[in-house]
């Protein structure tokens, strides 16, 4: 009897074990992604994608009808809307000035942490607390801040009793400093100019503690019916249009500078000591250390600090709500609050406010695209 | 490959939750008596109860009220504890903060839900409530049980009817609201303040009768020095406190938002309309505490918790914080009073308040318990026990009693000045309506920008658009 080779194989292969079901590494993928994907669509990928439909309809949430189609009214109205060309004209204001000013901010205070010194971590520590507070707590808080009678903000500007007091030691002060410098150089107007803050500071104690008017314009920051009311863009009873947005913006950049510092941070703390040891043997200066090796180094991060901050001064809308609810008039109303107007409210425009949020999202993603380019570019170049 | 299946999947799933999503037709609208509608077609949520009869416990054990959190809502639920040991139905209210329950409401209600039974809904919201099909109306009801004689006419009139004037009604005024002002009496009564107003003005310091003297009382009290001011009156953007507080006056010099034909042009803009409007501006210029360029009924308040005000404007379901000495220090001395008159004698007051409407999806079981309770709870002494615990009925012979008006010292106010009640517009599309003025009187008012003129002239040309839009104008 003869036995042909696989025979034999078979006979020295194991015993075959009990079948176990096995999942094949697909299945597992499938297993992890699914769930996850399937969540991604009914939250976040179906709202988009029904809301875009919403828009060329005229469907409001709160009737119990069909949503009706009528193709691009809703994008005509609002592309034909003057006040909602001016409500784009103040959002776009507001992000650029908000996003500017955090810009130039964050990034002073990342210069200023970025040296070790006593205290620096609880400053930093410090530095980062509003950006962790919610933003309809620091709208009401600083609402109160701006308060012009009781107000923290108007003292900060000089509006206060003690204004006289601080003037006068300021200028003691400023007559003393002046007063040495004539002494190292005797320039003559040094000293003329010491005798009138001198001069300047007793005349402004008498005034206060006489009563009388010898400075009329100082005068008036004692009286609080003088002093600006930010949030209803006034100034001395006198509208002052655009102070209440440099209210907003004010409160803006205190509670997201720190963001841009962050991450400019640690753009700062990774750029090499070598870099900045070369440049000190080629003796160069510290503005050309700064301008070609510490800006350049933390560009991208601070790009990045700048895109988000970009997206999200275009969505503004908590702490506007809750400071001014887009008021005096439509000085601050942010084109989001302007949706939530449109898509609650009373008004209940769903499909309008659905055209409007996806106007919104283009503008958004136009602007992203920019600085993604350009940041694309930077990386290109390095 | 993958990315194409990815697509098809997402639009399949897209186009199985739209169908899931789409509303249901609309019930009949407010033309179409609910009583009317074939009662076969309701769903019958309780029916096990039909298929096991038992003919001594009720159908229905509970009814749900939803209504705004507030102290009015408590008050409701203590007054309405009862009805279970009387009826053997438990009635409870389900209370919603004021920011979320119109959204809530409406959200619900669009979906045809039947998560309450009565809603104590804004006497802004009957238009929607009754066109698309939310209330059930509540004509015959009222009429057949005498609750329409019941209450204080005007009361019914903007928290129950609609179309204004139709005589059909979709809900039972259950809290009776306006705005009215509360004043600092030891200012009033201080005799070197009473002396010098008179020697300025020529007659005694004293509740101002008329809006003139409330303009000298205002000015004469105003004294930055000191940190008071004359009045604390609304100026909030965000919803509807400027329109609320510019009414107050439009009314009581003569003016309206429209005529009886729905039109605009040449009544919004009227002479009187634009007098009161710049009224209203000279008094925030003159005399509003500082800082209040966004102020509602918590802000005014405030004003005068803080001892900055003289005298502030607020609904009178807010002034029972100033009447108490916990919360304010001035709660003895404050005074109370309403709306004074305009320069040709009229006196109003802007409406706030709610009515009780019975949702139509409910089964009709429970809209026949909803109505039973709606019947029990309209009985004068249980109204008299609600405005015992602080409710304002809307109850004539409530609000007529001594007891009632001895109660607080802002009910004698109160009780005044819901015989003198207007509103703005309860149209389906006051929402739009309501942007504009608060957007052009907010401008004019707080931010200073234009003249009265222009303003109730651009109100008037932008309302006319809307109400031709919507057909009310032809």
């Amino acid at each position: 009897m003869s036995i042909d080779g696989s025979q034999a194989i078979v006979e020295q292969s194991p015993p075959p074990k009990t079948k176990r079901r096995q999942l094949s590494d697909r299945s597992i993928v499938n297993l992890f992604i699914w769930p996850a994907l399937l969540l991604l669509i009914a939250m976040n990928v179906f709202p988009l994608f029904y809301s875009l439909y919403l828009g060329f309809t005229d469907y409001s949430a709160i009737t119990r009808q069909q949503p009706q189609w009528v193709a691009f009214e809703n994008f005509s109205k609002i592309l034909n809307d003057e006040l909602l060309w001016k409500y784009f004209a103040t959002t776009g204001r507001f992000a650029l000035l908000s996003v500017g000013l955090q810009t130039l901010v964050g990034f002073s205070l990342a210069m200023l942490v970025n040296h070790k010194f006593k205290g620096s971590g609880l400053l930093t520590t410090l530095i980062l607390i509003p950006m962790m507070i919610s933003p309809v707590v620091v709208g009401l808080f600083w609402k109160l801040m701006y308060n012009p009678t009781f107000g923290f903000f108007n003292f900060l500007i000089g509006y206060t009793q003690y204004l006289f007091i601080f003037s006068f030691i300021a200028s003691l002060f400023g007559a003393y400093f002046i007063f040495k410098r004539y002494f190292k150089t005797k320039k003559i107007y040094l000293l003329l100019l010491s005798i009138i803050f001198v001069v300047y500071g007793i005349l402004g104690l008498y005034s206060y503690i006489s009563g009388s008017n010898l400075f009329g314009f100082l005068s008036r920051f004692l009286n609080p019916s003088t002093a600006p009311d930010m949030l209803a863009s006034r100034f001395a009873g006198d509208p002052v249009p655009g102070l209440a947005l440099w209210a907003v913006v004010i409160v803006d950049v205190w509670m997201w500078s720190p963001f841009v510092m962050l991450l400019v941070l640690s753009g700062l703390k990774a750029i090499p000591d070598y870099l900045y040891e070369a440049a000190a043997i080629d003796r160069a200066s510290s503005w050309f250390q700064f301008w070609r090796i510490t800006l350049p180094q933390v560009a991208p991060l601070l790009l990045i600090a700048i895109l988000f901050r970009t997206i999200e001064a275009f969505k503004a809308f908590d702490l506007v709500m809750g400071m001014t609810g887009g008021g005096p008039g439509d000085q601050t109303e942010l084109i989001s609050v302007n949706l939530y107007r449109q898509a609650f409210l009373g008004q209940w425009r769903t499909g309008r406010a659905s055209a409007l949020a996806y106007i919104i999202l283009v503008i958004i993603i136009a602007v992203s695209n920019l600085y993604i380019r350009y940041l694309n570019q930077m990386k290109g170049e390095d | 490959m993958r990315f194409k299946y990815l697509v098809i999947l997402t639009i399949v799933f897209m186009l199985v939750l739209s169908a899931c999503a789409q509303p249901s037709e609309a019930p009949p609208a407010a033309e179409e008596p609910a009583a009317e509608e074939p009662m076969e077609e309701e769903p019958a949520a309780e029916e096990p109860a039909a298929e096991e009869p038992m003919e001594e416990a009720p159908a229905v054990t509970e009814l749900n009220i939803l209504w705004a959190q507030w102290d009015p809502a408590d008050q409701l639920q203590q007054t309405i504890d009862q009805y279970e040991e009387v009826a053997g139905v438990k009635v409870n209210v389900i209370q919603e903060p004021w920011g979320s329950f119109g959204d809530r409401f409406f959200t619900e209600m669009a979906a045809g839900g039947d998560a309450w039974d009565m809603v104590i809904g804004d006497s802004q919201w009957l238009g929607q409530g009754a066109t698309q099909g939310h209330y059930v109306e509540m004509t015959d009801f009222l009429t057949e049980t005498g609750i329409k004689d019941s209450v204080t006419p005007a009361t019914l009139t903007y928290y129950g009817e609609y179309p204004t004037g139709s005589g059909q009604y979709w809900a039972y005024p259950t809290e009776g609201d306006a705005d009215g002002w509360a004043y600092r009496k030891d200012l009033f009564e201080d005799p070197d303040n009473m002396a010098a107003f008179e020697e300025e003005y020529g007659y005694p310091l004293d509740v101002p009768k008329t809006y003139d003297e409330l303009w000298d009382i205002a000015n004469f009290l105003t004294n930055p020095d000191e940190g008071m001011y004359g009045v604390a009156i609304y100026t909030q953007k965000d919803y509807d406190a400027i329109t609320m507080g510019v009414e107050n006056t439009m009314f009581s010099w003569g003016g309206d938002w429209a005529d009886e034909n729905n039109n605009v042009m040449g009544v919004v803009n009227s002479p009187e309309n634009i007098e009161a409007v710049q009224f209203y501006r000279d008094l925030y210029e003159c005399c509003q505490v500082p800082g209040l360029s966004n102020a509602f009924f918590t802000e005014t308040n405030d004003a005068m918790i803080g001892g900055q005000a003289a005298m502030i404007m607020n609904y009178f379901a807010f002034l029972p914080a100033l009447a108490s000495p916990e919360i304010s220090e001035y709660a003895d001395v404050t005074g109370y009073f309403p709306n004074p008159a305009g320069p040709g004698g009229a006196q109003h007051a802007a409406l706030g308040g709610q009515g009780m409407s019975v949702i139509s999806y409910i089964p009709e079981e429970r809209k026949q318990a909803a109505f039973d309770f709606i019947e029990w709870y309209a009985q004068d002494e249980i109204q008299a026990q609600f405005a015992a615990l602080g409710g304002y009925s809307t109850n004539k012979s409530v609000v007529e009693s001594d007891e009632f008006l001895n109660a607080t010292p802002f009910n004698p106010a109160f009780a005044e000045t819901m015989t003198f009640v207007k509103d703005f517009w309860n149209i389906p599309e006051y929402g739009e309506l309501l942007e504009v003025t608060q957007r052009l009187l907010s401008q004019f008012i707080v931010e200073g920008v234009g003249t009265a003129e222009e303003t109730m002239n651009q109100i008037a040309e932008e309302h006319d658009a809307i109400l031709r839009d919507a057909g009310y104008i032809e």
